[in-house]
């Protein structure tokens, strides 16, 4: 788990100042900012922000707080950002950070309702809609390429991480297996590996989170 | 349609409280289940509003799950009278549709961000346990996977269009762009716009 900029224990000795939000506002307008960019869907602006940008999350924190965020139900771009936010300022931070990524889209969302009735019909924005989805899935994808380098110091090892990634790839986008199906046939399995290979070394020096430099 | 009694906003607010549990992988997953019980099923608004409302949050900015925004938006709006279609123009249809608002994502986000918060919390706490720590190795090369996974149905999404290919090459081109520059994200999605308005893809 990722240590954090709040509690001091679990900050390594001597690390350098970690980029965090410094107050509950900068937390919600940074999010609100995510939020905003997001045309086609947050997730493909989610990792380049927080991760590239603003430095908040190492790949490897964000590959570990994506996975808790996406298994729980509810949209995982609004978990994500309550996770973060509680972590940084307890429940206040947590509704800081679920208010930011919703408060100004939904305002943006319902004037474009309530001015434009109709609007999503006409066929330029139809055609922007198309041109900016191909685009969104791009980005989506390369969102997960950027990742990859957090699974070098995975306690599976590179091969059986390559292995999960084609697996589930296949699942996922070609089969279409139903996520629910998908966590039970590859995620079980995997986390049931995982628990055994850390069982395998001293947990001292599987730690990812202890080697960052 | 008519106003809407007590009653059944209430029933509207508990089936979207029961679908937010079911929700993992984003309110979208639960979409055709909506579709059922507001279209199908109550008639509260029509099938092109459900369309449309998850079409308007595609193109406007944000989380997708406000397209759960719009059809709360348009059952309030139902409420008061107002066609399908058309504009409100008095407060009180303003007022329904935004109650409609309230009730449907207070519906949606209530019970899955309380689970979060709670579920998030004991796991941040015990995540020196074996069990926490393999969880999430176990899953990161499967989150990885499931960002591609999403990013290509989206892209084959576009399959019967007549410009699939050139849209199949935006996606890719993005894609590199992203990934090998630091090219804002909103200069492409703005090119997307354009050539998309232009009817060039």
């Amino acid at each position: 788990m990722p240590d954090t900029p709040t509690p001091p224990h679990s900050a390594p000795e001597a690390a350098p100042a970690r980029p965090a939000p410094r107050s509950k506002s900068e937390l919600f307008f940074a999010f609100s900012i995510l939020a905003l960019q997001g045309f086609g869907g947050v997730l493909a602006v989610v990792q380049r922000e927080l991760v590239d940008k603003r430095k908040w999350l190492t790949a490897e924190e964000f590959v570990e707080d994506w996975a808790v965020a996406q298994i729980l139900p509810g949209p995982n771009v609004v978990n994500l950002s309550l996770m973060l936010g509680d972590r940084y300022f307890g429940w206040r931070g947590a509704l800081a950070g679920v208010a930011g990524m919703l408060c100004f889209p939904t305002v943006v969302v319902l004037l474009i309702a309530a001015l434009f009735a109709g609007v999503a019909d006409v066929p330029q924005v139809q055609g922007a809609l198309r041109g900016m989805g191909a685009v969104a899935a791009g980005l989506i994808v390369a969102a997960g390429l950027r990742l990859t380098p957090a699974l070098r110091s995975n306690t599976m090892g590179l091969w059986a991480c390559w292995a999960l990634i084609a697996a589930t790839f296949v699942a996922v986008a070609l089969v279409r297996l139903p996520l629910a199906w998908l966590l039970l046939l590859i995620g079980l399995p995997a986390c049931l590996w995982a628990y055994h290979c850390l069982g395998r070394i001293r947990p001292s020096a599987t730690t990812p989170d202890k080697e960052r430099p | 349609m008519t106003a809407l009694p007590a009653v059944q906003w209430l029933d509207l607010f508990l089936h979207f409280a029961s679908l937010s549990i079911l929700a993992i992988g984003g309110a979208i997953t639960t979409a055709p289940d909506m579709q059922r019980y507001l279209v199908v099923e109550r008639g509260w608004i029509s099938h092109e509003q459900f369309s449309s409302s998850i079409a308007l949050s595609q193109a406007a900015p944000g989380p997708n799950i406000l397209f759960v925004a719009l059809l709360g938006w348009n059952i309030g709006l139902g409420a008061a009278g107002v066609p399908p279609g058309t504009a409100a123009t008095t407060w009180q249809a303003y007022a329904l549709a935004l109650g409609g608002v309230a009730v449907t994502m207070s519906g949606i986000m209530l019970p899955s961000t309380a689970l979060t918060f709670v579920a998030s919390r004991w796991g941040h706490r015990n995540r020196e346990l074996r069990a926490v720590r393999a969880f999430k190795q176990g899953m990161a090369p499967i989150v990885i996977a499931l960002l591609a996974a999403t990013g290509w149905l989206l892209a084959a999404n576009n399959k019967g269009d007549e410009h699939h290919l050139a849209l199949w090459a935006v996606s890719a081109v993005s894609c590199l762009l992203v990934w090998k520059t630091r090219l804002h994200l909103l200069w492409m999605l703005a090119a997307g716009a354009i050539a998309g308005w232009m009817g060039w893809i």
